[in-house]
């Protein structure tokens, strides 16, 4: 698996700068890279380092308010960024395509997927191609991607596929014209571990055969791991470690990579999860020099004189580090947390028994039962659709159509929150699943943690400031934060201040709903190991609801596995990851992306994908 | 999605303003209405028939009332806008007449849009059967044009000033709900409201305390549209003779009085018409330009909620 192939570079970025239109201050600078003909070169950052720019401009587009402004883009020799207008519509989606994000976005939905596909050829094919001659190819390109290619097939309209069938048009789509470059954009993004997977491998397939160079845009950096054989990470516009998946994955030398590579949960291990502290600097206001600086372990005073350029460690590992020689490298291992007794579960704060939930006469949960013992963690994983928020909202009471029993400390709970007593109330908290929509934005971090302080417990001003103050001190919010507005704030911010707001009603059982999925992965890290941490002091009862199953290895002590409504597997972490007992949850382990060295050298030509596609029409 | 770009703005460039100002939504509204160019001569015309109204209250040259010269005399230096059809001090009469139009007006649109703001809000936030009632009520009363519904109420009751005021309000309830609600209904969805809901708060606090703060800017606009159909229709129905009663003046009822001697003293009749009209003209201006200013205000959330989403795509 050498990188430093002979396949000739298909595409070649060289110095590409985007700036804010009309201003100097860059966006995205310096950033170098190749592409060899079949590759895939995984481009990872978290939100804000500027990756989907860079991909845009390989189609030679920038956002509004953008604007290219240096740089070189080639693609077979050939210069794209000062291309005449009229001339970019034949370059995208015929010699470089994109693939969005959201497959249902993409696709028209008042027009049949054959329709759409064959579009496509006869822009891109010119003209004068003959009906016969396109039919065959739409014919050709759904096979490719293992769709049906029957009449009955083309007719469909996006909303009669799946989700993963939406997205295969997509590709199919993209590869239709046999372009030289495709864009991916973080296209796995919503859909399940299991058809992830398979279309990973469908996409490192795709580009191997084809000799097509493909850009693959994720922040998931065990995504990448799966389909690229080079990796660029990004860091506040910059590629700062740029190499072959394998290498930077197991010795990452840049400590922005290191750094990001704890912050990633493990399926493998319970192990204390490790943020980065601090936020990434925005484009105007960038430190003179090395821009990871303010947030690097390892400062010293060369890294703030001048920003530090690309250091060769090998023909194709480089690194955007001034101390990457003389550094210590730091080797040690996550912190393991250790194993707690879960022999003697004590009494149940909550017990949920043959809970029923409806939309309307449309039943989603049938007939769930589980018990979270008091002071303890239960997660519930279950991918979308499996009914894992509707059973927080029923307990919450904010989902009111279900039937079954939800006892708390032993008593019945009424079926909404208007008819429970305060008391209740007071003691289940919920975190919503995105801080962006949880907090009210005309109210202050203060107002808002003062609320249910208020409404709970009464107190005189003086006191329940001071107590907003403490709680906020909880969640390692400064006193400075009072006075600021969630729109002030970052999204760890404002997740934090929503946790903040639920432990200020003092409850004994806090119902976490993805409370990190909105989130990027070092500040996960943090998010998950502050609740781990309150969770211990505050002897909570803590229902963890998540589909990300690497979360829940350090955070709880017992799981709950769901899936189309019912449990399919439950019992104690260790129990549930080492030995899963159901199929379902044992695909839900092997299919979930690893960081794993083993997964980072995967070409995609895994044996088993070929299999599992055809099984899927 | 990188939100490479969105990052680039500063901190939703309110961060720059100082938070003080946030907390009176409605002033800064208010304040960049008025820096506006259209908002600034709404203002000053408004602000000068205002400026007439309130100095009439105060002092006129003459009494309004006093018969004085003859019949609808032409202007002269001791009479500078003549006589009305009685000889009465036209430019005390002009004078005079027309803080009561200013406070019926304010006073009309106060109370429409505080009730109809709350009818809708409501609605909205409680949904089902209260949504039903509520809004097919408010369906009956949006049959009856405004004027049509005061001249109903003031010709069987009477011109009692406090009735013309409420039914005026009143013809504003309808609209003024539905275009509450059908803002509200997105507010009451969100998830920072139901957090609320969840603590057991009460629906009245929940309007007041969670979802009005997101309302202003409608509110806002709202309150500076309905001044301007409450002047001309108060006019209106003074000019139809349910207003103030004669001897008293009122811009309205010196139209419908000297119409008579348009072709004798024509200013009798243009210059409380001009009035009426320069006022509803700067009124509508402004509430124009507090309407744009929203839509900045809106702008600046809008980008917010833009990054909201950009980083949610990340996942």
């Amino acid at each position: 698996m050498n990188v430093a192939t002979n396949a000739p570079t298909r595409l070649r970025v060289r110095g590409l700068q985007v700036c804010l239109a009309g201003t100097n201050t860059d966006v995205v600078s310096e950033v170098d890279f190749d592409v060899a003909l079949g590759e895939v070169l995984g481009l990872v950052g978290e939100s804000g380092s500027g990756k989907t720019t860079v991909a845009l401009s390989l189609l030679g587009y920038a956002r509004r308010g953008l604007h290219i402004t240096k740089g070189q883009v080639l693609l077979d020799g050939q210069e794209i960024l000062g291309m005449p207008e009229r001339e970019l519509p034949a370059l995208r989606g015929g010699r470089v395509a994109y693939v969005p994000q959201e497959p249902a976005a993409a696709l028209n939905p008042v027009r049949r997927v054959g329709k759409q596909i064959d579009e496509i050829l006869r822009v891109h094919e010119g003209r004068g191609s003959r009906g016969g001659h396109v039919a065959g190819r739409v014919h050709d390109v759904l096979s490719s991607v293992d769709l049906p290619t029957d009449r009955a097939f083309l007719r469909r309209f996006p909303h009669q596929l799946s989700g993963g069938q939406q997205q295969r048009i997509v590709i199919a789509m993209a590869f239709a014209c046999q372009p030289g470059v495709i864009v991916f954009d973080e296209p796995t993004t919503g859909l399940d571990v299991t058809t992830q997977r398979r279309f990973l491998g469908l996409i490192a397939d795709l580009c191997a055969t084809s000799g097509v160079a493909a850009v693959y845009v994720s922040h998931d950096l065990a995504v990448v791991g799966q389909v690229a054989k080079t990796v660029a990470v990004m860091y506040a516009g910059r590629i700062v470690e740029l190499g072959p998946t394998a290498t930077v994955f197991e010795t990452p030398r840049h400590p922005y990579t290191r750094l990001l590579m704890r912050a990633v949960p493990s399926l493998d291990k319970a192990e204390v999860m490790e943020g980065i502290e601090g936020q990434p600097p925005r484009p105007a206001s960038r430190p003179v020099g090395c821009s990871f600086a303010p947030r690097c372990p390892g400062v010293g005073p060369e890294c703030l004189s001048s920003p530090p350029v690309m250091v060769d460690l090998s023909a194709s590992h480089r690194v955007r580090c001034v101390r990457v020689r003389s550094e210590a490298q730091r080797t040690s291992g996550r912190q393991v947390i250790p194993l707690v007794d879960s022999a003697q579960p004590g009494p149940a704060v909550l017990e949920v028994e043959g809970l029923r939930a409806s939309f309307g006469t449309n039943e989603v949960l049938h007939g769930v039962s589980f018990r979270v013992p008091e002071d303890s963690c239960v997660a519930v994983v279950g991918e979308s659709g499996s009914g894992k928020t509707t059973l927080a909202r029923c307990i919450i009471g904010m989902h009111t159509n279900w039937a079954g029993n939800i006892r708390y400390a032993g008593e019945e709970l009424s079926h909404g929150a208007r008819q429970r007593d305060g008391d209740v109330l007071k003691k289940i908290q919920y975190v919503f699943q995105d801080p962006y929509t949880a907090l009210n934005p005309r109210k202050t971090v203060g107002q808002l943690v003062a609320q249910p302080i208020d409404h709970f417990f009464g107190l005189a001003r003086a006191e329940a400031d001071a107590r907003v103050v403490r709680v906020l001190e909880d969640v390692s919010l400064s006193a400075d934060f009072l006075n600021r507005y969630p729109d002030q704030l970052s999204g760890g911010e404002r997740q934090r201040a929503a946790i903040a707001r639920a432990l200020a009603a003092e409850p004994d059982l806090l119902v976490c709903d993805e409370v990190s999925s909105a989130l990027d992965v070092s500040v996960q890290a943090m998010i998950i190991e502050m609740l781990r941490r309150l969770q211990a002091e505050h002897r909570l009862a803590m229902l963890f609801i998540t589909h990300n199953l690497a979360l829940v290895r350090g955070m709880a002590q017992s799981v709950v596995v769901l899936s189309q409504g019912r449990i399919v597997e439950e019992g104690p972490v260790e129990q549930v990851f080492e030995h899963p007992r159901d199929p379902y949850t044992i695909r839900l382990m092997s299919d979930a992306p690893r960081l794993s060295p083993a997964a980072a050298t995967g070409s995609g030509k895994m044996p088993e994908f070929r299999a599992d596609r055809a099984t899927e029409r | 999605m990188t939100s490479a770009t969105q990052s680039g703005r500063p901190a939703a460039s309110a961060a720059a303003s100082p938070n003080q100002l946030r907390r009176h939504e409605w002033l800064t509204l208010l304040h960049r209405a008025a820096a506006s160019r259209r908002g600034a001569i709404g203002l000053s015309l408004a602000g000068l028939v205002a400026l007439v109204a309130v100095v009439g209250a105060i002092w006129t040259p003459c009494s309004p009332t006093a018969f004085l010269y003859a019949p609808l005399q032409k202007p002269s230096v001791q009479a500078l806008l003549g006589g009305d059809y009685l000889g009465r001090d036209v430019l005390s009469r002009v004078l005079a007449g027309g803080w009561v139009l200013l406070v019926m007006a304010v006073a009309a649109t106060v109370i429409g849009v505080s009730f109809g703001a709350f009818q809708g809000i409501e609605a909205a936030y409680l949904g089902g059967r209260t949504d039903t009632v509520i809004m097919r009520g408010m369906d009956v009363f949006l049959a009856f044009p405004a004027i049509v519904l005061a001249l109903l109420i003031v010709g069987t009751v009477g011109p009692k000033l406090w009735l013309i005021v409420l039914a005026v309000g009143l013809g504003h309830v309808p609209q003024v709900a539905r275009v509450m609600r059908a803002a509200a209904l997105d507010i009451a969805e969100r998830d920072y409201v139901k957090a609320v809901e969840l603590q057991g708060v009460k629906p009245t606090r929940i309007i007041t305390g969670e979802i009005l703060p997101n309302l202003v800017s409608p509110l806002m606009v709202e309150l500076g549209l309905r001044l301007t159909y409450s002047i001309v229709i108060i006019a209106g129905l003074s000019f139809l003779g349910f207003g103030q009663q004669p001897p008293a003046p009122s811009w309205g009822n010196m139209i419908s009085e000297n119409r008579i001697g348009l072709q004798t003293n024509p200013w009798a009749v243009i210059v409380p018409a001009a009035l009426i009209a320069l006022l509803a003209i700067g009124t509508n201006l402004f509430a124009d330009a507090v309407a744009r200013a929203a839509i900045g205000a809106d702008r600046q959330v809008e980008q917010a909620f833009v990054r909201t989403e950009a980083a949610k795509a990340a996942q």
